[in-house]
């Protein structure tokens, strides 16, 4: 009966192509963790939904070449964490967007992520958007609600140990 | 003061063991200028203002510290300061700087001599009570830590004869700073009490007072980059010397993080009246290496 109703669960997730299939959740934009801005002028900042895009997509490279934390993202679906982190890029931003992921601390369950870590994945946060020409206060407006998350992407330290998200 | 200074060393050691479980450890970690620039008596803060931040770049997960050369060109005197401060686990700072104040050719209209200088030795304590100054961008709670400064100044015959009544004292203050992240701003205000005149250069407690007095350290700086902060600082001190009136201290500063591990700090500074002299405003330049 579990196994037919997680069956179904999945089904409703249809797999978006590139992506591996993910344990069924329920999605909500309340997995943001975030309140997103009001009116556009944030959005404006960045460039709009392309400029998210590319910032996400600038993120996401820089981390995968980044040695103080690449370890953690070559165990994860690249194709969907793009996917994700644009939609909650977008959704923070008031893009017009649903975030569709997990939650913060699901999404980052015995990962074992530590503070250094988030520091580096902020500079390079930084750099992609500095890329972008996003101008350096609408920058730290943005960091000042993705800052809270830190308490629960850190969770109990595992560092060795870090399985995939899926 | 030296009990409740073995107090405060002993609750900051009772904090040590806090992390028993397994975990990597690393190097580095801290988001550029979140460690503050190093303040004229070595622990971690603006220029002339000690922070509730800990010293060097490490995160809880690590150690870190700085190092640094200070040095401040009045109009009758000059002002260096240097020394280190190690981190731990983001949790305590101990720092040492050693101050010297060259009173060039006031010292002999003093009749110390030409180039006499005053020197003291801050040995400093802090322990980041509560609050992350920089993540909790949803709380107004601000990173709160508490502090201990001991200073040995060495030159007690003369601190004596100017009404000075020890030659050695120790500072305590608790501190809060604040990065506001939505508006780029970093604020700190410090609550010291102290009995020092003139940092302790001159000694502690006078013929005009000898209690311990709280004394306000405000500091308020805007993030122009991520390497750049620029801001004032206002600091009040006490006024314990009847011979010579001692004034409150400002400045205007710019914290500059060159490159990872090196920061400069250039700033405006009015120290006031010093033994006497009036208006001793100038230039304050700083350079921290940090790990």
């Amino acid at each position: 009966m579990l196994i037919l109703a997680l069956a179904a669960a999945a089904a409703l997730q249809a797999v978006p192509p590139g992506e591996n299939p993910a344990d069924p959740y329920v999605q909500s934009n309340a997995n943001a963790d975030a309140t997103p801005f009001t009116g556009k002028a944030m959005l404006n900042a960045f460039h709009g939904r392309a400029g998210i895009d590319r910032i996400a997509d600038g993120l996401v490279d820089r981390n995968l070449r980044d040695k103080r934390i690449k370890e953690i993202f070559d165990k994860q679906d690249i194709v969907r964490l793009r996917r994700l982190l644009k939609q909650h890029f977008c959704y923070i931003l008031n893009g017009g967007c649903d975030y569709t992921g997990r939650s913060m601390k699901d999404a980052h369950r015995d990962m074992g992520v530590q503070t250094a870590d988030m520091g580096a994945l902020i500079e390079n946060l930084q750099a992609a958007m500095r890329a972008e020409k996003v101008p350096f206060f609408a920058q730290n407006r943005f960091l000042a609600k993705l800052a809270p998350m830190k308490r629960d992407i850190l969770q109990e330290h595992k560092a060795k140990h870090r399985p995939p998200l899926q | 003061m030296i009990r409740c200074f073995c107090l405060t060393l002993a609750l900051f050691i009772s904090v040590l063991p806090q992390s028993a479980e397994a975990e990597e450890w690393r190097d580095g970690g801290k988001l550029l200028l979140t460690g503050g620039v190093t303040s004229i008596e070595g622990a971690a803060g603006g220029g002339l203002a000690t922070w509730a931040v800990i010293a060097g770049d490490e995160t809880e997960a690590g150690i870190g510290g700085t190092v640094h050369a200070t040095y401040i060109a009045l109009p009758d005197f000059d002002l260096t300061s240097y020394g280190g401060a190690i981190g731990f686990r983001n949790r305590i700072e101990l720092s040492y700087a050693h101050q010297s104040f060259d009173t060039r050719s006031v010292g002999a209209m003093l009749g110390l001599g030409h180039g006499f200088t005053f020197a003291q030795d801050v040995f400093g304590a802090k322990l980041r009570l509560i609050g992350d100054a920089v993540y909790d961008q949803d709380r107004v709670m601000p990173q709160i830590s508490i502090g201990v400064q001991h200073k040995r100044a060495n030159q007690g015959a003369i601190i004596a004869a100017v009404g000075g009544k020890q030659s050695s004292g120790t500072d305590v203050y608790v501190s809060a700073t604040k990065v506001v992240l939505s508006r780029s701003l970093v604020v700190n205000a410090t609550l010291r009490f102290t009995k020092a005149n003139q940092l302790g250069l001159l000694g502690f407690g006078g013929d005009k007072a000898i209690k311990y007095q709280p004394e306000f350290e405000g500091s308020a700086g805007v993030l122009l980059t991520r390497r750049l902060l620029v801001g004032a600082e206002y600091r009040t001190k006490p006024d314990n010397l009847g011979f010579a009136e001692e004034d409150d201290t400002y400045d205007l500063f710019a914290a500059w993080s060159v490159a990872r591990h090196v920061a400069l700090t250039a700033a405006w500074v009015d120290l006031g009246n010093i033994a006497t002299v009036k208006r001793q405003r100038g230039a304050f330049l700083s350079i921290q290496g940090s790990f």
